[in-house]
């Protein structure tokens, strides 16, 4: 039972600030002995940068943390290890050629011997002792998602944490791990521990937590128990509005020549191993075909396919009947297939300018015989600025952008192409609500334009409001291929974690 | 033809081979280190030749002020150099973060232009090179044919092989600091994550580095030539660079490698006088390309540390 | 009120600052190895910076030692703009000499308007030729070229030995050093009876190129672009690899002309000597002028200056001629951290979150 008295964890007062943005505005935060409180929030509430100041990853520009009724420092992570803090981070922290058991051990090995055999029985004995299932041999490059979560968990509970601190745990995970996971929390729970959980899925706040704590743009908006809200009213908290939602309207339409079609394709990714086996697809004009499927399953593959950055070994991939298969990124561009990348800031040149990077992809339009025309360059970038509601001017650095204006860009440069198809990965992960909106209700305009597009996410809800076909890949496969129409998620959830329908 | 099978060619020819290869065993595990933990330091160079210069010069003057121990002393100095030089590439890598190809070469630059002025400077202009009597060779096989000759070798080559190489292989891989220096190359963040500190982690690794480096230099100078000369590496630091990539950043593949141009070096020397109608400098340039071919004949799939020239920032 | 440090550019007052606040630092740090030598630090400085300027002798020898290095460090930065580290232009220049020699020997009885462009045309074809491989090995074998361009750069010191040593050795004197090229490939003088030769005139024409190239061509935006963020280059459908390998062609073949004109231009024969290192001075000289054409210009003036300086203050003060490279590898590693500088714009702040600058 949770209690009131003695808190695991009181924060009060931070406040934070990175060059002009204030990320946390003089936050309280309580953490009760034995709770799961939910820090629920959009990307850029502050959730990560509170827990990161409770790691000492950061410090805070004022305010006061205590743990155990105690007033604490935390100058680095050094410091929360030993007060019995531990983080598990969205992007996990582990070094993928060492093992299971180096891992879990690095940080708490002292002078240098170091018993290789002793260690794996500790680790073993230590994932019975928590019930949390790994394999200490392997290495961390052969675990799937799932497991190497499970690693980053026992690493925290094998420094002695108290208190446990998930950020956004389940993004990675099929629905069937998600609910292998909330069983491994309530079990910590009953033994004593501590949780935050970090989250911007109202469903699962609910469905875990004893508390949950609001964030909004660095302010704390509210504390409530659990069970006395509903998530109706935490969107509100969390936005300000009762619900967002851009979403597809159903309707009856003919179906028109299949404009992208993918024929038996197979990659290898990085390692050498099959990453996309025998994908055969089509989509047609004005229509949304929405691929999901868990990260590390052939997403990230499938989009690097069609946007000519990794090799194809067989089959064909088709844009208009005309074979794309083995052409470069021009070439494709100049069939009319426009590519949203998975990570925009990856892959925008950050040192150079919004207009630069506007007509990089268009640099025959803008050159005549080698000379670049810089006047032509800033003006259609300004016209984009102005068309797109970006808020930058044209000769800004792209790394200067924020996450919704860059997106904003490179949707732009690609739209303004008026492609026929297009290819877009993960478009709105990291993006604040607005820009959300914006970014889908711009790909629902496409396809009423009559693009055919291919939307390729690892947002389940995402998927459900836009797409009008949705296929699913697991392990490289195409697992099914149905009408999102009468779609549901456990039915999707299904097929993203393996399992054919009987 | 029948010379080069005979034994006492061989026996020549592998004798040599151990010794040309100790500054690079030196060297390039010193580098395997660094890169390991995500740093390439392309001040290798630099610091071999002032390792070389500072050992030679310290034993110098020592060696006139009638001490005895002049050798070790020049060895120590040239140590203490070398990690200097390890410090420094830390306080621009690893504080600054700036750009290491260029820090590298920048300390190449600076530790050459410090050794040749430091010895003009000190010893002036001279006809003769000024030289002190080396280290003295082992010989554990005395008068026994064959073994007496290959085990005929510096104190300096014996530790090279017999302690430095398996050293550093348990070093790297059995022991915490070991662990610790491979994740930091592979994954900064969860390093820093677990409580450690990352940046001690890479100047420790680069002092160390910078003190081996500095003494394949300084083997050079104070047991093979017992001079130093502009010339006394020669490319050897870049041709280290090359073997840890061709080693993938194994210590005891490091060491074959260092021997592979070690034997092609003492090879050249040896056709060089047995009148093979061909410039010498084609023999002297044989086993930088060979180095060269190596690394084309090996290229396939090398993974390069996973933080290999990042700079660590917690953002 | 409290200092505030943001990742934005520095103002521009702040930025031309750094150069001399650089240099200014070096004389610093190396006072100290002034003084061991036995002379006053102040001195020493003048006779680096001030007396190469002092009288028209010595201003032409700044330019004249400039030559080499404007096309030098225009090479090196050329190559690193576009994210291909070539190390190897010291190996480029020797290729390109041994081209103008080579040449340069057949030019008699040809008149000076064939021989000057072939001269020309061959040095950079030379320093071209030599930096096919390792270019080939990054692009096709995924091999760094740090390690195959400066492993060459030993291999062609040591062809040009073996031909000093063998068929190009003096036949006269026995010295390793080649025979005088003919006199219509000797390049003209810019002033009458001085050191000052056209490949000053190359130099500063490969310097203009250079800034046309980078700021105004699309090959220039799409090498930037690869030299920034290879993976985005490519997503946006530049060909990388045929952009790192012509690159790489380009600054071999400017190498190549350095060398080339060093021997049509100072020595007329091809010497072991023929470069003191100025491939790495270029690479000294790129990073000082921060990669852009005026920046490289500049440094090379100046590395030029104190160059000449060094030998003023090495018989005038009798502290060894190195100083001056000791001196140049400090100011590069000083300017390395200044630079971080021009990243960061420092503010006051007030509370109420206003910033003032």
């Amino acid at each position: 039972m949770a209690s009131d008295l003695n808190p695991a964890v009181a924060m009060q007062g931070i406040t934070k600030r990175f060059g002009m943005v204030l990320a946390n505005d003089h936050v309280d935060f309580t953490l009760r002995q034995g709770e799961i409180h939910a820090l629920l929030g959009e990307n850029g509430a502050g959730k990560t940068t509170l827990m990161r100041i409770l790691y000492g990853l950061y410090q805070a520009d004022e305010g006061e943390i205590k743990v155990n009724d105690q007033p604490v420092t935390v100058a680095s992570p050094k410091d929360a290890i030993r007060l019995g803090i531990g983080m598990v981070s969205q992007h996990f922290a582990l070094a993928s050629p060492l093992t299971v058991t180096e891992n879990v051990i690095l940080g708490t090995t002292h002078g240098m011997r170091m018993n290789i055999e002793q260690a794996n029985r500790e680790v073993q004995a230590a994932s019975a002792r928590f019930g949390v299932l790994v394999e200490p041999r392997a290495a961390i490059r052969d675990l799937s998602v799932g497991q190497r979560q499970r690693v980053e968990i026992l690493k925290a509970l094998y420094r002695d944490a108290r208190v446990l601190v998930m950020d956004e745990p389940t993004a990675v995970l099929t629905p069937q791990e998600v609910g292998q996971l909330f069983i491994s929390l309530k079990g910590l729970k009953e033994k004593g521990f501590s949780v935050v959980f970090i989250s911007h899925k109202l469903n699962e706040v609910m469905a875990i937590t004893d508390h949950i704590t609001v964030l909004r743009l660095g302010k704390v908006v509210g504390t409530l128990p659990t069970q006395e809200t509903n998530p109706t009213e935490l969107a509100r908290m969390m936005v300000g509005r009762p619900t967002f939602g851009v979403t597809r309207k159903p309707e009856e339409k003919e179906q028109q020549p299949a404009a992208l079609v993918l024929d038996g394709v197979t990659a290898l990714n990085n390692k050498g191993l099959p990453a996309l086996r025998d994908i055969s697809l089509s989509v047609h004009a004005g229509e949304i075909l929405g691929l999901a499927g868990v990260s590390g399953n052939g997403q990230t593959e499938v989009a690097e396919v069609l946007a000519g950055t990794r090799p194809v070994t067989q089959g064909r991939m088709l844009v208009f009947d005309r074979d794309v298969t083995h052409s470069d990124a021009k070439a494709r561009m100049a069939v009319g297939l426009g590519r949203i990348p998975e990570d925009s800031r990856a892959n925008v040149i950050g040192q150079m300018t919004v207009a630069q990077n506007i007509a990089i992809e268009q640099l025959d339009r803008f050159s005549r015989r080698g000379y670049l025309d810089r006047q032509a360059i800033r003006r259609y970038a300004q016209t984009l600025i102005e068309e797109y509601q970006i808020k930058a001017s044209p000769d800004d650095r792209m790394h200067t952008l924020s996450g919704g204006n860059l997106q904003k860009v490179v949707l732009a440069r690609v739209l303004a192409q008026s492609p026929k198809v297009l290819v877009v990965a993960q478009p709105t992960r990291g993006l604040d609500v607005s820009a959300t909106e914006y970014v889908r209700s711009k790909l629902l305009e496409q396809r009423a334009e009559g693009a055919a597009i291919l939307l390729i996410s690892e947002d389940l809800d995402e998927i459900m409001h836009l797409s009008d076909t949705i296929a699913v890949l697991y392990e490289g496969r195409i697992m099914a291929i149905r009408p999102a129409d009468g779609a549901t998620p456990e039915e999707l959830g299904l097929l993203m974690a393996g399992v054919r329908p009987a | 033809m029948d010379q080069i099978l005979s034994v006492s060619f061989l026996v020549g020819l592998i004798t040599a081979t151990l010794r040309v290869a100790t500054p690079l065993v030196y060297a390039a595990v010193g580098e395997v280190f660094t890169e390991r933990s995500g740093i390439l330091n392309l001040g290798i160079e630099g610091t071999m030749f002032l390792g070389a210069f500072v050992g030679f010069t310290m034993a110098y003057q020592a060696d006139q002020a009638g001490m005895p121990a002049y050798l070790w002393i020049g060895l120590l100095s040239a140590v203490l150099a070398g990690i200097g030089m390890g410090l420094l590439m830390g306080f621009f890598t690893v504080r600054l973060g700036v750009n290491q190809h260029v820090s590298g070469l920048g300390i190449t630059l600076l530790c050459t232009g410090l050794s040749l002025f430091g010895f003009r400077l000190v010893f002036g202009e001279r006809a003769v090179l000024p030289s002190i009597d080396p280290f003295p060779q082992l010989t554990p096989f005395g008068g026994i044919p064959v073994l007496g000759d290959i085990f005929n070798q510096y104190l300096l080559t014996y530790i090279a092989f017999l302690v430095l190489v398996p050293l550093s292989w348990w070093l790297l891989f059995r022991s915490s600091f070991g662990l610790n220096i491979r994740a930091v190359g592979e994954n900064p963040e969860a390093v820093d994550a677990a409580g450690l500190n990352v940046f001690r982690i890479r100047y420790l690794v680069l002092a160390l580095g910078g003190g081996l480096m500095a003494t394949g230099g300084a083997f050079l100078s104070l047991a093979q030539l017992g001079a130093f000369t502009p010339g006394i590496i020669a490319g050897r630091g870049w041709v280290c660079i090359a073997l840890v990539i061709f080693a993938r950043w194994q210590p005891v593949r490091a060491a074959l490698g260092a021997l592979l141009f070690g034997g092609v070096f003492a090879l050249q020397l040896r056709l060089q006088t047995m009148g093979f109608k061909l410039p010498f400098e084609l023999f002297l340039a044989l086993p930088y390309l060979v180095t060269i071919a190596a690394l084309a004949l090996s290229s396939r799939h090398i993974s390069y540390p996973g933080a290999y020239l990042k700079p660590y920032r917690r953002e | 009120m409290r200092l505030q440090i943001e990742r934005l550019p520095a103002p521009l007052w702040l930025r031309t600052m750094i150069p001399i606040a650089s240099v200014l630092v070096t004389f610093l740090l190396t006072s100290g190895f002034v003084i061991a030598a036995g002379a006053n630090p102040l001195q020493a400085a003048y006779y680096f910076l001030l007396d190469p300027l002092s009288n028209p002798v010595r201003l032409i020898e700044v330019l004249v030692k400039a030559t080499p290095l404007l096309m030098t460090g225009a090479a090196v930065a050329f190559a690193f703009a576009g994210g291909y580290w070539n190390i190897g232009v010291e190996g480029q220049l020797y290729m390109g000499a041994t081209a103008a020699t080579a040449i340069g020997l057949q030019m008699d009885g040809v008149p000076a308007w064939i021989a000057l462009p072939l001269i020309v045309i061959g040095g950079f074809l030379a320093g071209m030729g030599w930096a096919v491989l390792p270019a080939f090995m990054k692009v096709r074998l995924k091999i760094d070229e740090v390690v195959t361009t400066l492993l060459l750069n030993y291999v062609a010191i040591f062809f040009v030995s073996a031909l000093l040593n063998g068929p190009w050795r003096n036949p006269i004197s026995q010295w390793p050093q080649s025979p005088e090229i003919a006199a219509s490939a000797i390049f003209p003088r810019l002033i009458p009876r001085s050191r000052l030769h056209m490949g000053f005139i190359l130099a500063i024409v490969i310097i203009i190129a250079l800034w046309f190239v980078l700021n105004r061509t699309a090959f220039g935006l799409k090498m930037r672009a690869v030299g920034l963020n290879m993976e985005a280059a490519r997503f946006s459908g530049i060909r990388v690899d045929r952009t790192v390998m012509i690159v790489a062609l380009i600054s071999g073949g400017i190498g190549g002309l350095a060398g080339a004109s060093e021997v049509a231009g100072i020595h007329f024969h091809l010497i072991d000597a023929i470069s003191p290192g100025y491939g790495y001075t270029g690479i000294i000289i790129a990073t000082l002028g921060a990669l852009n054409a005026i920046g490289v210009a500049a440094a090379a003036l100046f590395i030029g200056l104190v160059d000449t300086g060094s030998q003023t203050v090495s018989r005038a003060l009798g502290v060894p001629a190195y100083l001056g490279d000791v001196l140049q590898a400090t100011l590069l590693l000083v300017t390395l951290a200044m630079l971080l500088l021009q990243g960061y714009r420092i503010s006051i702040r007030r509370r109420s979150g206003a910033p003032q600058e």
